[in-house]
């Protein structure tokens, strides 16, 4: 049976702990309300630009750009998008289990953040390219990852480009979702990373025949790589929102845990300690009565 | 009453402007062109310029940078990745971005860099030539 003295040492390990824990669920939430606001930030931004590109698509008849080309897929591309470090409750593992559906020989993976780098590495599945982006992802970080992947595209080392990432739902929930990058579709094109887009797509889809100046080509030659850039960025921010929202409630249950552990060590010492005191009494009054 | 077209602007970090006006002259890539109610729908690439937009009796300038522009019989969508309205531009804040970027730009940079640093110039000197126009 454990002494008071090893119960001791155990309730202040433990208090160590729920006090980490409790700081790092604090920086989470911090972090999580500033990411969230970036990732909401740029909903009006997302609509209309996918509004434009459904009107492009619609309005320019007869066109087709090279990034909207459909082929055989025979090789595909999977963006994985996780976080950088551990400690998020089960927002990694639950996306890799994702990874772990898709055929190996045929698709290779590009990923941002260090976690699904070492995940592909660790089992040995191609990694064609490996990226990095901060805390607050930055428009530029976005539209390395995006150029690389459409040079792939178009060079026709993949046929078919997909994200993998951790769609942000609420606070408590976070869900793997795998959405289409390239080709573009017709319509579905800058809809990913923005769960309110839809309806505005629908609501302003005029079936107007448009004009384009200079010309469609130049146009559309800007304005596709910009949408995918753009969606690209949105993705981020969302994966960033899922992160942090997911460390601050895997860390509030730690430190709800630690709370309890504490509360039922206490209560065990506590016992100890009167067992060890009523056991002296006993031994006293015991001692007297055999010297009375 | 005048006939009214609407003039939406959004950049990624807000809807700047949203409001019903008479007229809106932009810079496209191939020179200024002026937009009148019930025009053709159009699709076009934005020059980072001015904007005026013209709303009763007084003329709105703002600054933008590059995008995009759509625009139907009632409504014109500005999508650029700057925008302010010239009454807001600050300038000396606007001097200090120059030089800020002009600096960077002196230095060697990544490609990447580049690109971000030449943007920030361009934003910079699109909103003091706004502003300094419409300051006398």
């Amino acid at each position: 049976m454990a002494s008071t003295r090893d119960i001791r040492r155990r309730i202040k390990s433990v208090k160590n702990t729920a006090q980490i824990t409790k700081a790092m669920q604090m920086v989470a939430a911090a972090k999580m309300r500033k990411a969230q606001q970036a990732a909401i930030i740029g909903r009006p931004y997302a609509a209309l630009l996918n509004q434009m590109m459904a009107a492009a698509a619609t309005g320019a008849v007869g066109f087709s750009h090279p990034l909207m080309e459909a082929r055989p897929v025979r090789k595909r591309a999977v963006i994985v998008v996780s976080s950088d470090r551990g400690l998020c409750g089960g927002l990694n593992s639950n996306l890799f289990r994702e990874v772990a559906k898709l055929d190996k020989s045929t698709t290779v993976f590009v990923t941002a953040g260090k976690k699904a780098a070492q995940f592909i590495g660790r089992t040995k599945r191609t990694l064609a390219a490996e990226f990095t982006y901060k805390d607050a992802p930055e428009y530029a970080e976005a539209r390395a990852i995006s150029k690389a992947v459409q040079q792939m595209y178009l060079k026709g080392d993949v046929d078919a480009v997909d994200i993998l990432f951790p769609r942000f739902i609420n606070t408590l929930t976070q869900q793997p979702q795998l959405v289409p990058f390239l080709p573009i579709g017709k319509l579905s094109a800058a809809t990913a990373g923005v769960n309110a887009a839809k309806e505005e797509l629908q609501a302003h889809a005029t079936p107007d025949v448009y004009e384009f100046e200079p010309d469609e080509q130049t146009v559309l030659g800007e304005l596709l790589p910009h949408s995918l850039n753009f969606q690209m960025h949105q993705i981020l921010l969302e994966t960033k929102a899922s992160e942090q929202s997911a460390r601050m409630v895997a860390m509030k249950n730690a430190t709800d845990n630690a709370k309890q552990i504490i509360k039922d060590l206490t209560l065990e010492y506590n016992k100890l300690r009167q067992a060890n005191i009523t056991k002296e009494l006993l031994e006293i009054t015991t001692a007297q009565m055999a010297l009375g | 009453m005048a006939a009214t077209i609407k003039l939406e602007i959004v950049t990624p970090e807000a809807k700047i402007f949203s409001e019903d006006v008479e007229m809106v002259t932009l810079t496209g890539v191939d020179g200024q062109m002026g937009i009148l109610p019930q025009h053709m729908p159009l699709m076009t690439q934005l020059a980072s310029g001015e904007i005026i937009a013209r709303k009763g009796a007084e003329d709105i300038f703002l600054a933008v940078g590059d995008g995009f522009v759509q625009v139907t019989r009632e409504k014109v969508s500005v999508l650029t990745d700057m925008a302010i309205k010239a009454d807001d531009i600050d300038e000396a804040k606007a001097e200090e971005a120059r030089q800020k970027a002009e600096a960077r730009l002196a230095q060697k940079l990544s490609d990447e860099e580049v690109v971000s640093a030449q943007a920030m110039l361009m934003h910079a000197l699109t909103q003091l030539k706004v502003k300094r126009r419409h300051s006398k």
